[in-house]
């Protein structure tokens, strides 16, 4: 059990500028995030695309925003638990107990939700029937390739995830790509290697398909594919992979009791708490009159959210509003001499 | 303005007259028609405002699809040649009468 002043739900640019904000009035924070690295929508959606509106910055990629929002909160040393997600919340005698994915538990007064539009998960296939091979021989993502040698494996998509893994175990496996249409979004080279693999029939190259039904008896057999026109075909399949992208999902946080509205949590606009307390929501997962979905927006909320969570992290102690270019105190915190 | 009808994957229908500039996207939001989500705002950085063109004619005078669309809609649930992300069609005049259906679920 790790006990901590404020338990952060999101690594996203949100959530990193509110960890600033504890830290600088002296609380501690642990930040869980779904996906494996730092910076949320900013690094999953758009890395390279530049961005406008952030004050005093002219402009900066959701990458660079990261990395400086990262350096900023270094001073204060909060661990980030990636890859995992908060699955269940306890309150007790007005303490926090939070469970998460991975057999974390925490114990808080504060929890901030900084979730955005919910974690990212892999989209999966429409189908019904792949659902009960899901995790066995339906895979959206790989962990352990060795476990498809010697196999027939049926890929489906056109970006990096689907050629590079078509790719890497055509070496070792009969593989087929399935996609929906006859151009790639994946990199040039990988789509001309593709191409190169499909020629030599090392892969079989299928367009214009998309899936239709998995089919086996136990264990997978086979996956059905068709055509827009209607034609389908069988293929062979001890795995089939889905590479779709990540969709966001709301996930347990639904689950709460927090009076969503259109996916959203309503807040007070004093402290970004919610309709419980200690919970706090801000960024694009919170509402309220006048919410603007901007990364800015999201900052002012962190800020006051993190003042919110001193009461009940100091509920003896009075929170003393300081400047960071004036207070000897903050800039220890800091850890910065002059 | 333009008169855009949006239909539901369950036949539901609804028609909304959004002003020129907005996206067909921002006239469900608006109007709070559902089965777009629109999650990542209209920034095609997500595939959860697709909706499907049935008719032939109309998906051939819609302005072309830019850079990065069809990237998009290989994520989305079940595209087909007739799809489209919602927020890329600005509505002009020239929309007006326009019906879009909205596929069985957007995530």
């Amino acid at each position: 059990m790790i006990k901590t002043d404020v338990v952060i739900i999101g690594a996203g640019p949100t959530g990193l500028f509110c960890a600033h904000q504890l830290g600088i009035i002296g609380l501690k924070c642990e930040i869980v995030d779904n996906l494996d690295k730092i910076g949320g929508q900013c690094i999953e959606l758009y890395p390279d695309k530049p961005i406008y509106d952030i004050p005093a910055v002219p402009k900066c990629t959701g990458e660079e925003l990261t990395n400086n929002l990262i350096e900023q909160i270094k001073p204060f040393n909060f661990n980030f638990h990636l890859s995992d997600r908060v699955q269940e919340l306890k309150n007790e005698n007005n303490k926090w107990f939070v469970k998460t994915l991975n057999g974390k538990e925490f114990e808080t007064p504060n929890i901030v939700i900084a979730g955005g539009v919910g974690s990212f998960e892999p989209r999966k296939f429409p189908t019904k029937s792949a659902e009960k091979y899901d995790g066995k021989s339906v895979l959206y993502s790989i962990k352990d390739k060795t476990i498809f040698k010697d196999k027939s494996v049926v890929i489906f998509g056109g970006g990096d995830s689907a050629l590079d893994w078509a790719i890497e175990l055509s070496n070792s496996s009969k593989v087929t790509l399935v996609h929906r249409r006859d151009e790639f979004r994946g990199a040039p080279a990988s789509v001309q290697k593709i191409k190169e693999l499909s020629d030599n029939k090392t892969i079989d190259l299928i367009t214009k398909y998309s899936i239709k039904d998995v089919k086996g008896n136990g264990s997978l057999e086979s996956v059905e594919i068709k055509s827009e026109s209607g034609e389908s075909k069988v293929i062979k399949a001890d795995y089939v992979l889905g590479f779709f992208g990540l969709i966001m999902q709301l996930g347990p946080i639904a689950e709460w009791g927090l009076n969503l509205d259109k996916k959203t949590i309503p807040v007070n606009t004093e402290n970004f708490e919610t309709n419980k307390n200690g919970i706090f929501a801000i960024g694009d997962i919170c509402t309220y009159p006048g919410k603007l979905k901007l990364i800015l927006s999201g900052f002012h909320e962190g800020a006051l959210a993190a003042r919110g969570c001193f009461k009940y992290a100091r509920p003896d102690e009075k929170y003393r509003f300081e400047f960071t270019t004036a207070s000897s105190t903050i800039k220890d915190r800091l850890g910065v001499k002059e | 303005m333009a008169k855009i009808k949006y239909i539901e994957f369950n036949g539901t229908e609804h028609e909304a007259d959004v002003a020129n500039g907005l996206s067909v996207m921002e006239g469900a939001i608006q109007n709070d028609i559902p089965g777009i989500d629109a999650d990542c705002g209209g920034g095609m950085s997500c595939a959860t405002c697709h909706v499907y063109i049935n008719d032939d004619e109309w998906f051939r005078k819609l302005p072309e699809k830019e850079m990065g669309e069809d990237d998009m809609l290989d994520q989305a649930f079940e595209p087909k040649s007739n799809s489209r992300l919602s927020c890329q069609l600005i509505v002009s005049d020239d929309l007006d009468g326009l019906t879009v259906h909205m596929p069985e679920k957007q995530v």
